[in-house]
């Protein structure tokens, strides 16, 4: 058997001991496994980002704007020292400051107005003149009354009448269906991970399947 | 003084990438290439600053003696192995920074996100109670997506699949949308807020 075999099978079953309770080995390859992750982040950073865009320029190309980027990014480390903590201010500013300002556009575009969109469009298909089958109008109006409901359950400035009361209760069933529906599916997924790990421990490991 | 500096470089920075968005001309997709550049060095940066972070923490920890000191070395030492590894060897496909990420990373975060199937599970099962109507719409949901989206739910009724389906592309996915046009705004507002220097907790 490979030793990559083994190595992938001790640290699966060191990872489902947990099952049982918390235990050393289980310790072991939870630090093992955050070293990994910090690691193999550090090195894909490094390779994908600051090579490619900082160090090969500076020192490839002798590039003089790039050292801008660099005496950000060091200020970065300031923030080691409880006492020059805010000399990593003004890059961290750059960073939340750009971050905003491309959000709007892009949460504007893709969070709002193309679920919008989305919502009416099958509306359009009826509109066109295309032949469509009562359950097809039953779903999309179902569909619409949820976004309209949830939004309106969403908004807490709303005036307490009956009527929108009504409205935000229907809303609420909406997200319990979404909730449930989203529980359902998340436990499913665990469930396809789970049957994926024991394949590899009954079929790599042990050749019974 | 450098809070001042900090605002002044979040507004000017916030205002110029969504001014950016509606112009069209050479210098000012200039500037924001280099911004957006700028952006991924600094993010990278504080990356190598938060594992070094970890790094002393643990350093600290083996240095104190305390019981924990053997975990916190099994973390430095697999920190070490995959800088090391990468600088020795690179990061091609028959690496050992490869080797390791294949036969340790993968394998237990697809493990430690497989338990979670009996966590969440048996949480549902001892915390949650149908108590209300809109309880119960929530369990049947949860059920029927649970039944429906694998193959017992097909030896059950070739009906139960497609009604999860449904379920999940329609009314789930109404309310997904709902969610996410409040998240949207949501996001907007708090932009803004950065970007006007009202909202500065991050200084």
């Amino acid at each position: 058997m490979e030793i990559s075999t083994l190595v992938a099978v001790f640290f699966t079953m060191a990872i489902f001991s947990f099952l049982y309770r918390d235990n050393p080995f289980y310790r072991l390859a939870e630090h093992v496994l955050i070293g990994l992750s910090v690691g193999f982040t550090l090195v894909l950073l490094f390779n994908s980002v600051l090579l490619p865009k900082l160090f090969q320029p500076l020192f490839g190309s002798h590039d003089l704007w790039s050292l801008i980027p660099l005496a950000l990014g060091l200020s970065m480390f300031a923030g080691l020292k409880k006492s020059w903590g805010s000399y990593s201010k003004p890059a961290l500013a750059l960073m939340i400051g750009s971050g905003a300002g491309v959000s709007i556009p892009a949460m504007m575009e893709a969070r709002v107005l193309r679920q919008m969109a989305s919502a009416i469009e099958p509306f359009s298909r009826m509109g066109a003149g295309e032949s469509v089958g009562l359950w097809f109008i039953v779903t999309i109006l179902i569909s619409l009354i949820g976004v309209a409901t949830v939004m309106i359950y969403f908004f807490y400035t709303r005036p307490e009448t009956k009527p929108v009361t009504f409205v935000s209760q229907v809303g609420i069933y909406f997200l319990m269906v979404f909730f449930g529906a989203t529980f359902g599916y998340t436990v499913t997924s665990r469930l396809t991970l789970l049957i994926g790990r024991l394949e590899f421990l009954l079929g790599d490991f042990l050749g019974l399947i | 003084m450098i809070r001042k500096v900090a605002t002044i470089v979040a507004f000017a920075t916030g205002l110029f990438m969504l001014v950016q968005y509606f112009l069209n001309a050479d210098i000012v997709s200039l500037i924001y290439r280099a911004l957006l550049d700028y952006y991924q060095i600094i993010f990278a940066m504080t990356m190598i600053v938060g594992g070094i972070t970890l790094f002393l923490n643990h350093a600290r920890t083996i240095a104190h003696g305390q019981r924990a000191g053997w975990y916190s070395g099994a973390t430095i030492a697999a920190i070490l192995f995959m800088i090391i590894a990468a600088l020795i060897y690179g990061t091609g496909a028959d690496s050992p920074y490869q080797w390791a990420f294949n036969n340790m990373q993968a394998p237990m975060q697809a493990t430690t996100f497989s338990l979670l199937a009996f966590f969440v599970a048996s949480a549902a099962y001892r915390g949650f109670r149908v108590r209300s109507r809109a309880a119960a719409v929530l369990a049947i949901s949860a059920l029927l997506v649970l039944i429906g989206r694998n193959a017992f739910g097909e030896m059950i009724s070739e009906y139960l699949p497609q009604a999860a389906g449904w379920l999940l592309n329609h009314p789930s996915v109404a309310a997904k949308r709902g969610i996410l046009i409040g998240i949207g705004l949501g996001s907007v507002a708090t932009a803004l807020r950065v970007i006007l220097g009202i909202e500065r907790t991050y200084l």
